[in-house]
Order: C-alpha cells, then structure tokens, then sequence
C-alpha cells in the first residue's frame, strides 16, 4: 500500500525526521485557508496522487501570493496530472498540500528500501536530489551511497558516518546528516514500511535538512499491526476491479489482450498468460483464483474478467492438487450459471480426478465451454477463440 | 537419495491442531511422512492425530528427536515460531504460511542462519522426496520417484513441472517449493549444490518468476559449478511493470527483474530454458536423452 506525501510527512514529524509545515487542502477556499493560517510570503501548492515526477508534470507551482495560492489550488484541484509513473491517461487530482516555502541551498536524496539479496534494509543517498534516482543509478551509480543496516544490530553510527562522509558533508552538518538518518530508519522499521524515498532532501542556507518531498510504501502482510497506516489508505488511488476482487481473496491485475486467464497459484497464472503470448496471443488479465477455488470464486472471477469488453476467450487453468478437480469441474458449472459467460470458455484441469472432472464437463455439454487436455493445448485453443477461429 | 528429507526424517508440526496444520498434516501422515508430534502453546499433554501435542519445540524435540517442523502458524506468529524452532535446535524448519510480514522474515532469517538452521519458504508448498517424505501441502500422488530435482518459487508450477517430468516417463527425487515471498529461506544456489552432490539427480528443473534477482545469482553458480543439466522457465515474461503479481515478491522493480533478463542469464550460462511451461516435460525428456 502507497500513501500520499502529506501522509508521509505526518509519519515523518512523529520520528523527529524535520519537514517544512504545511496542511491538505480538498477545495480551493481550503488551501486559502491554509495558506493564511501557516503565514510567510511563499507557499508551495502540490497534487497528492499517488506518483512520481508530479513537478514535471505541472502538479507542483510555487505561489507568492494569497491570490496566487488561490489561483494555482484552482488550477491544480480537478486537473488530471499526467506523469511519466501515471501512465498516459494520467490521474485526477482530489487534494492538495499547501506548503510553506523552504530556504534551499542544495538537493539530496535519502532512500530506505528492502535489499532482497542482503535480506536487510539499505539506506541510499545521493547529492543528486531531485533526479530520478533510476537515472542517477544507471548513469551515474557511483554518486549513490548505499548502506545496509542489519536489522538485529540497527542504525549504528558508522552507518550514518559512511553516508555523511559518502555525501561529502562538511563536518558541522555530519551530526545533523547522522540524526535525520537515524530517524528515518526508525521511521522505516517501526511501521513497517517497503519502501521510503525522500526526493529532494533539502540542505538549507543555514545547514539543516528538511524533507521537502516524502513517498512511503508499507509491507500489505503487516498492515494488520497498524491500523492507523491502514487508515491512511486512499481508495480512490487504487484500481476498482483489483480491490474487489481482492474481497473474494483473488488476485487480479488487468492487460492489455482479449484472452481471459484465471488460473490457480501466482506462478502458474503467469506462466498461463507467458504460454498465450508464446502461441500468439495476448493475455487480457492476471487472474489467481488462490487455492479453492470454489464455485463462488469462479463465477466472481468470470464477472472480473468479462467487465473487460476486450475479453474474447476465457481460459481457466487449474492443476488441482489437494483441491480435486471434480469438484472445480462442478464449481464452474455453477458458476455459468451464476454468470453469463458469452465468450468461448476453454477449461483445462489436471490433478487429482483429471479424468472424472473431464467426464463431468463433457456430461453437461455446455456449447461454449471448450475442454483441453494440456497447458499447451489449451492455450491454442483459448487463443484461436479469442481470434473467432 | 535425496536431499534435506527422507522416510526417516522426524518431523513435527508447528500449528499442528489448527485447522490447515491438522488437514495437512493428516495428508503428510497418510502419504508416509514421519510426523512424530506437533506444537500449540497450552495444549501440551494432548494427542491430536493420534501423536503428542506439546507446548514448546524444546518439549517436542526432547521427546521425539525430531529434526525437522513444518509451520502452519498464523502470518503474524511465523516470525516467532521460526526463531523458536532455530533456538530449540531443529535443522530445517519448513514454512508454509503466507502473509508473513517481511520485517518478522528478517529477523527470523538472520537468527535462523545464526543457529545454523536451514529454512524453507515461507509461502510455499513445502518439499518432497517422491515416495518417502512430504512436508508441505503438494498434491503426492504427482510425484513419481525418479531422477530430476526441481525447485521451484511456485506452488501450482512446481505441480505441474513435476507431472510433466512424469508424463515423459521420468521421475522426481525431491521438490522443493523455495516460495514467492521476499525474504526467503533455501534458495537456488543451495539447492542446486545439494542436487549436484546427489547421486540420484541427474537432472534439475528451476522455475523462478520475475522479481529479485535469485535467479540471476543461480545462473552465475550453474555456470561455474553445475554439471548436470538444468532446465530453466521464468514466469512473467508478460507481467507489467511496477505491478505485484500474487506472491509478495514478484514485481518488476523499475526495470531490475524482469524474466527477459533472468531467462537470458541462464541460458548464457548453458541452462536449457523454456519459453512456456507446457514445455518443461519434452525438454527435460530432450536434455536426458542427450
């Protein structure tokens, strides 16, 4: 789960991590409100979606007036903000975060994501702020410092002295450096986050450092043990058919093709969809239907995959292993009954009672629910449907 | 032969009396595996399938010698069974919970490491050596004893890997289903040693998935110290970028681990990798027929 920048800046001023002052706004009169109520000269108007490059794009304007704070929050609110993380139908723009303006005499960046092949957290910084870190990785990799932090020992100070001295930080702005790190690695740890980017990380004239920008992730298995990052969950950020089908405990993302999947187990959904395009297709969805698979769940996952009107041709695909496939045969039937699958279906079911289960379908004679005999096989089949061969 | 787990391998069951340890514990049991007893705080005295029920893995190994525990606790107390298992001194811990938080896998790794315990998982289907052993929740009956070692970060794929080396008229010695997870226990390239140094396995599956780069540190290993052959698929060739796809740690990060680059390392260092999983049987067929 991916919050908001002001979300994160909230999470931040718990830790002692310094950011700028500043207040969400949901309407124009709101962000005037705001504006008047942190004071100064220069306020900063920024977009909440949920995505990078928003300052590219026109989502974040400086403002040296009330009338301008006006002005940009009217522009900026209902704008559809189109990034090069968004997409080219870009998002639509429901908040924004009015900020107060900030003294900056350099840009940083200071990251904390899993290293997967450490098996621990690495803090990365860089005097590269304000660029796109990917960039500043594949051009550049050496002006990234990066420092894995053994979770059972901690952020030590060595930790924060190699990043500072990496950084090349003049030695009054070392202990500084060390304890906004510290801080941001509590930050990380304690709520469980996957991943934290602060992009730029400001140095100021006077030689602070203040997160002007914040992006947080969090670990979804550990959302349960905290119900108050859960609460910070922004649905409208979150694609609609993917949350339902959430509900029933199915995994779905949508693509581009008109062949339907639904397949149990991750790996085998996407091998399904690998398989399709390898015998010319092209996959519409990722479909894990989990590991029962019950009629319910079926049918849940035909009405999932039939809202796509590309759709052409259902494939399901189920190696059922504890789950036996005569009762899946069962369960699909139902299921057509529950839902009016107009497309070719072309179901393929290996494991426990292949045979029985094949004897069921063939038994209820359905017109348009095809059998197959392998991964391979069924694949063609799906593919040649989807195409009305 | 085999490797990790055997017909003689004790093995008890963390989690053994709630409702997915008793079900699969229940098909371990009957496919022949040797569950010697199981853990659940505050009903140690019990007998549930038959076997004794203890409070702590200390009792459990105490009584029953045994070595290995399969883990079925809930996600929020895998962390803290794996640490409790690694203290009370049990060699390989199996893991088949999903939904562990990765801070929890963290530590319960770098402790388990520490006592020199070996895991697998979490969020996986286990590990079997055909005809001998199950620990896990995989169909048995798929697994016909034979020559081929497969690993495998997928549960269904590790099934239908295993049925097509059985189709072609080969066999498994042992699966092992390593999870999609982050952070796991066992992966590749200890795998991959264990099956090179056993003399049963004359061939290895590995199926991976976009994500991390395992895969790529396996394929650096084959290159320098497999002999035997290796037939490789990755799932995700059509995976979009930035998307999570069902298990935790199967996302295409920016652009670090898609499947082109995993699929291409492999077969840069010899691996026979296959486009489709449909083709796993023939090329297994294909590699030992050589």
């Amino acid at each position: 789960m991916n919050i908001h920048e002001y979300q994160a800046k909230e999470i931040f001023a718990k830790y002692g991590v310094p950011t700028p002052k500043g207040k969400v706004a949901f309407s124009v009169e709101e962000a005037v409100q705001n504006a008047k109520e942190l004071g100064g000269k220069i306020w900063v108007v920024k977009a909440q979606i949920h995505a990078g490059g928003r300052g590219l794009g026109g989502g974040v304007k400086l403002a040296k007036s009330i009338d301008e704070v006006r002005e940009l929050a009217s522009e900026i609110l209902g704008m559809t903000l189109v990034t090069h993380q968004t997409g080219p139908q870009g998002k639509l723009v429901q908040k924004i975060y009015i900020e107060e303006g900030a003294d900056i005499a350099d840009e940083l960046y200071l990251g904390v994501v899993l290293d997967r092949a450490k098996e621990m957290p690495v803090i990365m910084a860089s005097t590269e702020g304000g660029m796109e870190i990917e960039k500043v990785a594949a051009e550049t990799p050496e002006k990234i410092i990066k420092v894995a932090v053994d979770p059972t020992i901690g952020f030590q100070g060595f930790h924060g002295r190699k990043l500072a001295f990496g950084l090349g930080l003049p030695k009054e702005q070392v202990g500084k450096f060390i304890k906004f790190a510290a801080a941001l690695y509590r930050v990380y740890m304690e709520n469980d986050a996957s991943l934290i980017e602060i992009n730029p990380l400001v140095k100021t004239g006077a030689g602070d450092f203040i997160a002007l920008d914040g992006k947080m992730g969090f670990d979804d298995s550990a959302l349960g043990r905290h119900p108050d990052i859960e609460a910070m969950r922004d649905i409208s950020e979150e694609d609609p058919a993917e949350m339902e089908a959430g509900k029933y405990g199915l995994s779905y993302v949508k693509l581009d093709g008109n062949v339907g999947c639904m397949v149990n187990g991750a790996g085998l959904a996407m091998g399904t969809m690998d398989t399709i395009n390898y015998v010319g297709g092209e996959p519409a969805n990722f479909l894990d239907v989990g590991g029962t698979a019950s009629a319910e769940t079926v049918a849940k996952g035909f009405e999932i995959i039939l809202r796509d009107p590309n759709v052409k041709s259902i494939f399901v695909n189920i190696f059922g292993g504890i789950v036996r496939c005569d009762r899946i045969a069962n369960g699909i039937l139902e299921a057509t009954k529950l839902v009016d699958v107009h497309v070719p279906v072309i179901v393929r079911l290996d494991g426990t009672n292949a045979a029985e289960a094949a004897e069921i379908l063939k038994n209820a004679n359905i017109s348009n629910v095809i059998t197959a005999s392998d991964l391979g096989d069924g694949a063609k089949k799906a593919v040649a449907a989807a195409k009305g061969e | 032969m085999s490797i990790l787990v055997n017909k003689d391998t004790k093995v008890i069951v963390q989690g053994f009396t709630g409702k997915e340890g008793t079900f699969h514990a229940e098909q371990c049991l009957a496919y022949g595996t040797q569950i010697v007893g199981g853990v659940t705080p505050n009903k140690g005295g019990q007998t549930h399938l038959g076997k004794p029920v203890f409070n702590t893995v200390q009792e459990a190994i105490d009584a029953t010698d045994a070595t290995v525990s399969m883990i079925f606790v809930p996600p929020a107390f895998v962390g803290d069974a794996v640490m409790e298992a690694a203290d009370a001194g049990i060699e390989l811990a199996v893991i088949i919970t999903e939904g562990a938080p990765v801070r929890d896998m963290m530590m319960a790794k770098a402790y388990a490491v520490k006592n020199g315990m070996k895991t697998i998982g979490p969020n996986c289907p286990g590990i079997i050596t055909a005809e001998e052993c199950k620990i896990g929740i995989m169909p048995g009956m798929v697994f016909k004893k034979g020559n081929v070692g497969l690993i495998s970060k997928s549960g269904t794929l590790t099934y239908e890997g295993a049925n097509q080396v059985c189709n072609v008229g080969y066999g498994i010695t042992t699966a092992v289903g390593i999870g999609g997870d982050p952070i796991i226990g066992l992966s590749y390239i200890q795998l991959l040693k264990m099956f090179e140094e056993d003399p049963q396995t004359e061939a290895i599956v590995m199926i991976g998935e976009i994500g991390g780069d395992l895969e790529i540190q396996a394929a650096t290993y084959i290159k320098e110290n497999v002999t035997k052959p290796v037939v490789a698929f990755i799932a995700g060739q059509t995976a979009p970028k930035g998307k999570r796809m069902g298990h935790a740690g199967a996302i295409i990060s920016g652009s670090a681990g898609t499947a082109a680059e995993k699929m291409e390392a492999l077969e840069k260092a010899g691996v026979a990798v296959v486009k489709s999983p449909a083709e796993i049987g023939e090329k297994v067929k294909e590699v030992l027929s050589k």
